[in-house]
């Protein structure tokens, strides 16, 4: 149990996704301007990061590996994911369209988003069993949340700020975004801490 | 050579797998756009100002055939034209909206009111409006930075003399500037009525006499003068009713201030009193 919960914070604070790892910038500078969007973007990451690991973790450790094709791995998970989400989007539309609306927007963006591969890739680099896996994927996936909902607030401030004209837009968003990401720097270790 | 043929066979096979699944899913899943919303899509202007008070222009396409009880009437960008397409596509009989145009409802210009304050934050009203409710001598009037402006896609809304003003000519009615302005000086009026109250000051009469020139200060003459009650008076501010005013002007020649005033000269330049002619 212990080690579940380690894993499960580790992947919402020490591992941050897009703060500390710098996976997933793309989509954190570009879904943060609004709190509601940046919610429903996160989301639809930790769904799909779970629902790649619970597909791609079989298909290493019985397909890849075992034949010594592990070289495969970057490859044969692109395509996985990205058909995976496809169908996914597919299948929401038709059975799902509420989901669809709040989801479905979000889905094309992060078919081969580096988070969602990274989460995949680097489950099998921990050596983590199924359960752990999937463990990580969430943990991942609610850090990725916790980064955009800090984010979209900080956002929301600097919309107001009477910035010199050079900084305005996307250079002010670069440094909140490294000051963000510094502090989370602080959280280095204190998983260990908290759980040993 | 096995150990070539084998992972090249496993990605040709994981690719045709992934392809056939997604093939077979497109067909099964396919969701039927009803052929009727293309149409109608192809009929609205694309603007996405949200004007008809759905999320786009896609969102209205998909509402009017899904819900037939809608009015085909809300696009105010496409007006009539737009309106009688959309109806001919959906069967239904059409019946044309009277065509609006947004109108500020503050007349407070540089000689009219002055400002209270030296501000030099943020030059956006939203900003402005947060400190002390604006720079302004009256708490209710238009900051003048033109929030309204910004959001203005179709150059209808200008700072003359320090007020928004609406241009109609240009004005489509679409409500972006009502939705930015801070202080909801800014609404919808028909185009048909002329004669409007330029004041939104609800503080009492003396408050607004001293803050502004041309405010309303609440004294009623225009309510009793109205020969079809189109005017009342609440929160200390004068208002028109547009589907009972007949534009007979019998207020605006009432009004002590000349907060009622014509459309028709209200250039922003021209003082309240003015508009008596």
């Amino acid at each position: 149990m212990t080690d579940m919960l380690i894993i499960l914070f580790t992947g919402i604070l020490v591992n941050n996704y897009p703060l500390v790892q710098f996976l997933g910038i793309c989509p954190f500078l570009g879904v943060s301007k609004k709190l509601d969007s940046a919610v429903g973007m996160s989301i639809a990451v930790t769904f799909v990061m779970m629902m790649a690991t619970a597909v791609t973790w079989p298909i290493y450790s019985f397909l890849l590996e075992p034949r010594g094709l592990a070289y495969l791995q970057t490859l044969v998970f692109i395509l996985v994911i990205a058909a995976l989400v496809q169908l996914v989007e597919t299948f929401l539309k038709k059975y799902v369209p509420s989901l669809y609306s709040a989801l479905g927007v979000y889905l094309p963006l992060i078919t081969t988003n580096c988070a969602v591969l990274g989460v995949t890739v680097l489950n099998i680099d921990e050596g983590y069993n199924f359960l752990q896996s999937m463990v990580n994927a969430f943990g991942c996936g609610m850090g990725y949340l916790l980064a955009m909902v800090l984010f979209a607030g900080v956002r929301s401030r600097l919309e107001n700020i009477d910035a010199p004209e050079h900084f305005k837009g996307l250079p002010l968003t670069l440094i909140a975004a490294s000051i963000l990401s510094a502090s989370f720097v602080g959280f280095t270790g204190v998983v260990d801490g908290l759980f040993m | 050579m096995e150990a070539l043929i084998f992972p090249v066979l496993l990605v040709a096979v994981v690719s045709i797998l992934a392809g056939l699944i997604l093939a077979f899913a497109a067909k099964f899943f396919a969701v039927e756009v009803d052929e009727r919303v293309t149409q109608i899509r192809e009929c609205l202007p694309g603007a996405n100002c949200g004007g008809c008070g759905f999320a786009g222009c896609d969102d209205y396409a998909a509402s009017l055939v899904a819900n037939p009880e809608l009015a085909t009437n809300l696009c105010t960008v496409g007006g009539p034209a737009v309106a009688q397409k959309i109806s001919e596509i959906l069967g239904v009989s059409f019946e044309a909206a009277t065509p609006k145009h947004a109108l500020v409802h503050c007349n407070g210009t540089c000689q009219n009111t002055k400002y209270a304050i030296d501000y030099e934050g943020p030059q956006t009203c939203a900003a402005c409006n947060t400190l002390f409710g604006g720079r302004g001598t009256c708490n209710y009037g238009c900051i003048g930075f033109g929030d309204c402006v910004a959001a203005c896609n179709y150059d209808a809304i200008h700072l003359i003399d320090g007020v928004a003003v609406v241009d109609p000519e240009n004005c489509v009615a679409c409500g972006a500037c009502v939705r930015a302005c801070p202080k909801g000086l800014i609404d919808l009026i028909p185009e048909t009525s002329k004669i409007y109250v330029s004041c939104s000051s609800k503080a009492k009469g003396a408050v607004t006499r001293q803050a502004c020139a041309v405010g309303c200060i609440a004294c009623r003459k225009c309510e009793k003068s109205c020969p079809s009650g189109a005017i009342t008076v609440n929160d200390n501010v004068a208002s028109i009713d547009p589907e009972k005013c007949t534009n007979c002007g019998l207020c605006m020649s009432q009004c002590p201030t000349g907060a009622i005033r014509n459309v028709m000269y209200c250039g922003g330049i021209v003082p309240g009193s003015a508009a008596h002619d």
